[in-house]
């Protein structure tokens, strides 16, 4: 069996000491700050400790409590190893570094925690909607979310 | 194909041939897409030069859904996204919910379990093996992966009464036991079968035509298999050596012996379409060895309903479960909050997540190539756009 997440917490807080990475026992999980997203990520991705070559999901995630989430679930095919990221951000600054060229799925993944539930990704080459038309209003996954009446003349709500 | 192929690259390259973009929309509407599914195919005369998915013609918003509804009735929706593969899809949700919960199951719940999602990935295999023949214009090898596919629906239909959408798998056991003679109904068609994956493999997989068309096609390295997430004979057709069946064993598939198939480009490239297709059919015979070895275990007699829970309302908690799909891998990540209504389901499916790869393996082939590989990622659109 690989690294708990415990002990990967305190690996990468000896390398990033400043970054204030909290190990959540709950879930488990490590809470990362937005800011330093893609360095994590790139760190996990190349280290030869860690090796999380997969990002299995990526999901966007609304908490119902002001702040909006991106859980990023890693995967270590070569070390058997599983990781859980957290980001947490107020849902009135909902921006995130875009994590799309260190795993290319995040494309699509980052797309669509975008279309649904209304988080930007800074730096994404093609940040657009991919589930709902373009033309759709807010994003239905907020737990918010009110369903528009009218759709280019059709009713919505049936 | 590759010499054409060379012809006007090198026409293309010298000046002598003049050519211009071309956008072209293949689909919603199009039986190679396998469903409704947009490709805006920006071309260079008939090689492609890049292609832009536009999915979400059959959104409707699953995930939004789930949150209205109580775990249990949740389960009906998970049959809809990948509806080739039912049985998988409640498979895997009754796994998180019961890990949320933490549950066991009962033995007798565990082997049918196990049968019904190999059966069901011999019957979704058949739709892609026969669908890719036609993609390619192999028609004949269709009706016989038909023709097998129908005993499958039909022992499901004896023990749960539907053929496409069971809500079968629930969560803590299953909505019925199996039929009387379900063991021999098993057993029977496992020996019709068999001789199938040799017609096939006479018919279509060692077929000149067919080689021509599918092998040195849409190659898919490893490294770029991996970064874009791909999963099930995706992956493995490009010779990486995952299955979550066994790499990370859910259920009790860690009791039976069986292999993993993986491609090795015997015909054409590693990863090429040939190598997809045939990890599929290779996939179907260790199915039939796991439901063999399940059905000489399998206990006779055992209560299915006795771990379903009275009351689902899972402590507060998250967890992200992943099962082996007919496709790959599919995800739920699960939070609860403690009442009876998930709190969030995000759901990773396989067909989406493959998908996404298209553009980089499309590059620089021919239109007619592009359906040989998009027969060979083998989506189920219901689960793109869920």
């Amino acid at each position: 069996m690989g690294k708990t997440h415990e002990e990967i917490c305190t690996y990468l807080s000896e390398l990033f000491p400043d970054a204030g990475l909290e190990y959540d026992d709950a879930v488990p999980c490590i809470n990362v700050p937005p800011a330093l997203i893609r360095e994590i990520a790139l760190q996990v991705r190349d280290d030869a400790e860690l090796a999380f070559d997969t990002l299995m999901c990526l999901s966007g995630v609304d908490f119902g409590d002001g702040t909006l989430g991106v859980v990023y679930h890693l995967d270590s095919m070569s070390l058997r190893q599983k990781l859980t990221l957290k980001v947490t951000i107020p849902v009135a600054e909902a921006c995130v570094p875009t994590v799309e060229r260190v795993w290319r799925i995040a494309e699509w993944h980052e797309r669509e925690a975008y279309d649904l539930v209304g988080i930007v990704f800074q730096g994404h080459g093609d940040l657009r909607r991919i589930l709902l038309p373009e033309d759709w209003e807010g994003h239905p996954l907020r737990k918010d979310y009110q369903v528009q009446e009218f759709y280019n003349g059709m009713k919505v709500p049936y | 194909m590759t010499e054409n192929l060379d012809v006007l690259r090198q026409g293309i390259a010298s000046g002598r041939l003049k050519t211009d973009e071309l956008v072209l929309n293949m689909g919603p509407q199009h039986p190679s897409t396998h469903g409704v599914l947009r490709l805006e195919l920006v071309l260079d005369g008939e090689i492609v030069v890049k292609i832009i998915p536009s999915m979400g013609y059959l959104h409707r918003c699953f995930e939004k859904h789930a949150e209205a509804m109580t775990y249990p009735q949740v389960v009906p929706y998970t049959d809809r996204m990948d509806y080739l593969a039912a049985m998988n899809n409640n498979h895997g949700y009754a796994l998180a919910v019961e890990r949320l919960l933490g549950i066991e199951v009962p033995e007798r719940v565990e082997y049918i379990r196990v049968i019904m999602a190999e059966l069901q990935r011999i019957a979704s295999h058949l739709v892609a093996i026969g669908t890719f023949g036609m993609d390619v214009g192999a028609f004949t090898p269709f009706l016989y992966c038909f023709r097998d596919r129908e005993y499958i629906l039909d022992i499901f239909e004896r023990t749960c009464g539907a053929r496409l959408l069971y809500n079968y798998i629930w969560v803590g056991g299953l909505s019925h036991d199996v039929h009387d003679g379900f063991e021999r109904d098993v057993a029977d068609f496992i020996r019709k079968f068999r001789p199938t994956v040799t017609e096939v493999n006479n018919l279509l997989n060692y077929n000149k035509i067919f080689i021509e068309r599918t092998a040195h096609v849409g190659v898919l390295p490893a490294d770029v298999a991996v970064s874009y997430g791909c999963s099930g004979p995706m992956l493995r057709g490009s010779g990486v050596d995952w299955d979550l069946r066994r790499d990370d064993p859910y259920s009790i598939y860690d009791r039976f012996d069986w292999n993993v198939i993986v491609g090795d480009g015997a015909a054409g490239t590693l990863g090429d379409c040939w190598d997809r297709h045939m990890v599929r059919v290779g996939e179907m015979e260790e199915s039939c060895r796991i439901i063999e070895q399940a059905l000489e275990s399998f206990p006779a007699a055992g209560d299915i309903a006795e771990a379903i829970p009275k009351r689902i309302r899972p402590p507060k908690g998250e967890i992200y479960t992943r099962v082996e799909n007919p496709r790959g891998e599919l995800g739920y990540y699960l939070i609860s909050d403690g009442s009876a209504n998930p709190f969030r389901l995000k759901v990773r499916g396989p067909s989406f997540v493959n998908l996404s790869v298209i553009d980089e393996i499309s590059r620089g082939h021919l239109i007619a190539d592009l359906v040989a590989i998009l027969g060979s990622i083998d989506i189920v659109l219901g689960e793109v756009d869920r």
